[in-house]
């Protein structure tokens, strides 16, 4: 038997990873990429429609008088305000205000929602639930999920669903069939694009898939692995679980914790909610001011090329991602640390994201981050940048 | 005549359009004129069946200059170029030739093919690195003039210099062999199969009147790998919308920078007083004043119909009278219903996403050759084939293609001179030399436009239908580009500058030439 699970899609996508580029995530086998290089399933989610499958996401289905009041208890967003169809992207934190992570929560009907997340939640979803009239099932097994994004995904789900998709707003999901087959469509992603994501009965699964490649062929529609998502999702300045933050109920020193200020998420912080896990904690820090904040950095292309011309070598370009800690400095001064990173195919310049001290966030300010060219560590200018990186209007129209 | 402009740029080519972003962005009020109603000179895309979208003359994006793309923000334009990953050459025994985008795959493909050449392969694509990391800097700079005495000369010999001293002796040697030598027996030297050598140089004869056993052919090879420097920075590729969305990127750019676009205004000529340009006047005989006046249009145009030739130095208007255009290639655009089943590799597999190159052997190449050589278009011609739409859906409504076909050998000078008759039937060989590796191209075709050369010229104004601006020959490149001391983008009348593909460094959609006039127009206004 092997170590790793596969998802309800695997016997579809498994025969598609043409040099055998597989990766684990969340203990399921899951492809980098199905061509040897993430060019062309890049290429799609800007140009026409990605087709990824993203089932091993834990999702926990809760319903019951207090379903709303347990998800409002654990998340820092304002649960009582989630309209049914209606879908938040929100972290949630210990009692110190330290991130323990990051996902959605879906209002499928009055008494029901869904909880996505990137780490295993039942512990702490029944230890919150303790007291309360509410069922929590563990679905990640039961639900296959697939997320359809770029600019063309709009136009393959129309002509196939019953359902007007072109009024469905950004979170904000339907239940409605696709080919035939029910299906729960959310406008969610992790792309920064129009895009979908497509939770289905694992048992139709394969169904599923078949219908979309299918319908999708004229559109230009691609299946497209972590390698090119990961491209997509720097871009798009979303931060990862494990790789731009640790979860603070695995952060092995206090250091390595973060409040939702320090990794950008201040915004999904209510200020008007009640009794919520790290409200103390997290006023306080709001009163105060953060400590760190996360932010974006362009990289700049002279002074990254200069070095390796130096040896007579073009710039070296990853066509992947990088995910590894590397020291920012200013003035001489290390003020921080990039987490991942990636040559932008689309903006043609190097993006990081990055923790760097409070007083150094402002837009504009020069840095200097680290490379290494030839066995040497150098470093290149860099510039703080707003996330995100990229933003096409179409993401919400 | 109301001064409103600092400069005005005749034309609105791609370079064109650079240079007036590059005016327009160090504060000079700029005004592109342009004589079409679109923009792109032939960096255009036209609808031009309904629904379906061509890129109808220049078809890909190669080497555009990554610091123009920088300088003028031109994602944020609307730049996207998208990969185009492979290259198949069908063969005469029904077998084909895969060049693919990762390296195990195509040595593989290749070893099928002869081992001894995979191996030749890796060792000759180093050799050529280093070639291209000591040319490639040439793109980037004015050409300095190598019988000049002056500072600014001999720098600039220095520098090129620098770059090829960096090449060590035995690459240095190799350089003088690319320099001098046909593509043919360059390949010769490395290779043994033999459709993959007519494969590789059929890079070397395209836009020029030489077929791949002419001395000379060889160099442009290196253009190949000096797009792969730049393969990580992908500028190399696809344009998302066709090659007239970079026009339009750089436009928009332009006008970020403050610049003016006109489009439907052809200029008659330049005003010159006393030795200046002053200004130019428009067909409809509006005249527009600016000191300073930019001709991207090829050399031909630029020094005598736009100025009286009778102004300019007898040796300049003679070297312009040498300058060798001799447009040697067509195109066909199709529109189809769906796609090609290619009989050497059926079904619609990757390979239709990428380059479907006609070159089965070397022989084929010359023969074609030979045909335009006695004034007759290839009775079976090179052909350079993309289906746009399989890598950008919008080209075509969904589950529809278009396909380009760039086609050589189709002399300007045609026996007899090009009638519509002799048009169609070129476009029928084209078709029916396809039919002979996809027998149901016929069947699907819903719309075809074919262009000869003369077409070409007549649409876009390029002299002899050169789609770049000139030959791109060893004896009219660099300090020789257009013209021996002329090649500076300035003019020997003062304010009348020039850039675009007939000046250094030559043709593609590189831009590099309307940036380097603009920096040499900044330069000389300072």
């Amino acid at each position: 038997m092997s170590l790793l699970k596969s998802t309800p899609f695997h016997p579809r996508t498994a025969p598609l990873v043409r040099a055998q580029t597989w990766r684990r995530w969340s203990g399921f086998q899951m492809a980098s990429s199905y061509d040897p290089h993430p060019g062309r399933e890049y290429a799609a989610i800007r140009n026409a429609a990605a087709l990824f499958d993203v089932s091993p996401l834990h999702k926990y289905r809760i319903t019951g008088r207090d379903a709303a009041r347990l998800l409002d208890r654990m998340v820092t967003r304002d649960v009582t305000r989630l309209a049914v169809g209606q879908v938040y992207y929100t972290p949630w934190c210990d009692g110190a205000g330290k991130v323990i992570d990051d996902g959605t929560v879906s209002r499928l009907d009055e008494k029901t929602y869904r909880l996505t997340s990137a780490d295993s939640s039942l512990r702490w979803l029944h230890l919150n639930a303790r007291g309360m009239e509410v069922v929590i099932e563990d679905v990640s097994e039961r639900l296959g999920a697939l997320a359809l994004q770029g600019p063309l995904s709009r136009a393959i789900l129309e002509q196939m669903s019953p359902s007007d998709l072109r009024h469905l707003a950004y979170f904000r999901l339907i239940e409605t069939t696709v080919s035939g087959i029910p299906v729960t469509i959310s406008r969610t992603g992790y792309t920064g694009d129009l895009g979908y994501e497509l939770w289905v009965d694992a048992s139709r699964a394969v169904e599923l898939w078949d219908a979309l490649i299918e319908a999708g062929g004229p559109f230009g529609i691609v299946p497209a692995g972590v390698w090119a998502l990961d491209l997509a999702r720097i871009e798009a300045g979303l931060i990862m679980l494990d790789v731009d933050y640790f979860s603070s109920h695995h952060a092995l020193t206090e250091a390595r914790k973060s409040s939702p200020f320090e990794i950008n998420l201040g915004w999904a912080v209510s200020r008007g909610k009640g009794p919520y896990n790290g409200r103390q904690a997290l006023e306080a820090e709001r009163a105060r001011g953060p400590a760190w904040g996360f932010t974006g950095l362009e990289v700049d292309w002279e002074s990254f090329a200069r070095p390796f011309a130096e040896h007579h070598l073009p710039p070296q370009i990853p066509e992947v991602a990088w995910r590894s800690s590397v020291p920012v400095y200013r003035e001489g001064n290390a003020i921080g640390y990039a987490t991942s990173g990636c040559w932008s195919p689309l903006l043609k310049t190097s993006l990081a994201l990055a923790h760097l001290r409070a007083p150094h966030l402002a837009p504009g300010t020069r840095v200097k981050i680290e490379i290494t060219v030839e066995h040497r560590r150098r470093t290149a200018d860099a510039v703080v940048r707003k996330l995100p990186f990229f933003d096409p209007e179409r993401k919400k129209s | 005549m109301s001064a409103r402009y600092d400069a005005i740029v005749i034309g609105g080519g791609h370079n064109g359009l650079v240079a007036a972003a590059y005016l327009a962005r160090a504060g000079r009020r700029t005004l592109v004129l342009e004589r079409r109603e679109v923009l792109g000179g032939a960096a255009v895309t036209e609808e031009i069946f309904p629904g379906f979208k061509f890129s109808v003359f220049s078809y890909v994006v190669s080497l555009l200059r990554p610091e123009i793309i920088r300088d003028l923000d031109l994602p944020r334009h609307g730049l996207q170029i998208l990969p185009l990953e492979s290259t198949i050459t069908p063969m005469d025994n029904g077998d084909y030739l895969g060049s693919w985008s990762d390296p195990d795959e195509s040595r593989e493909e290749l070893r099928r093919h002869s081992p001894r050449d995979a191996d030749a392969a890796a060792i000759f694509g180093r050799l050529m690195h280093h070639m291209a990391m000591a040319v490639r800097p040439i793109l980037s700079m004015v050409p300095p003039d190598p019988t000049s005495l002056s500072p600014r000369d001999l720098m600039g010999l220095l520098r090129v210099g620098g770059h090829f001293r960096s090449l060590g002796a035995e690459n240095f040697h190799a350089l003088h062999k690319l320099m001098t030598m046909s593509s043919a027996d360059y390949l010769d030297e490395w290779f043994e199969f033999d459709t993959l050598k007519a494969t590789k140089s059929a890079s070397g004869i395209i836009g020029t009147f030489l077929g791949p056993r002419s001395p000379g052919s060889a160099y442009v090879l290196l253009h190949h790998y000096m797009g792969e420097i730049d393969g990580a920075f992908r500028a190399w590729g696809f344009q998302k919308g066709g090659t007239g969305a970079i026009s339009g990127a750089i436009a928009s750019a332009a006008r970020a920078h403050g610049a003016e676009i006109r489009t439907g205004a052809a200029v008659e000529r330049v005003l010159v007083r006393e030795g200046r340009a002053t200004g130019v006047a428009l067909a409809n005989g509006e005249e527009i004043a600016a000191g300073i006046v930019v001709s991207g249009l090829d050399p031909r145009v630029t020094f005598t119909r736009l100025v009286e030739p009778k102004t300019l130095p007898a040796n300049l208007v003679e070297g312009v009278s040498r300058y060798k255009f001799r447009g040697s290639s067509g195109k066909v655009n199709l529109a189809l219903s769906g796609l090609p089943n290619f009989t050497c590799l059926p079904g619609a597999g990757p390979h239709l996403r990428g380059a479907i190159s006609i070159s089965p052997s070397v022989r084929y190449l010359e023969r074609a050759y030979d045909d335009a050589k006695y004034g007759e278009f290839s009775k079976n011609p090179y052909m350079d084939i993309v289906i746009p739409s399989m890598i950008d859906p919008g080209m075509a409504p969904p589950g529809k293609h278009v396909m380009s076909i760039f086609v050589q050998y189709a002399p300007y000078a045609l026996d007899g001179g090009w009638t519509d008759e002799r048009r169609e039937a070129f476009g029928d060989t084209v078709v029916k030399t396809l039919a002979c590796y996809a027998p149901n191209i016929e069947s699907l075709i819903l719309h075809r436009q074919v262009l000869t050369p003369m077409d070409i010229e007549r649409i876009t104004g390029l002299s002899e239908g050169n789609i770049f601006q000139g030959e791109l020959a060893l004896q009219q490149l660099f300090f020789l580009r257009p013209v021996p001391r002329w090649a500076r983008y300035h003019t020997p009348i003062r304010g009348y500058w020039q850039c675009g593909a007939g000046t250094h460094p030559g043709g593609g959609i590189m831009g590099a030439s309307g940036r380097l006039a603009a920096l040499e127009i900044l330069r000389a206004s300072r």
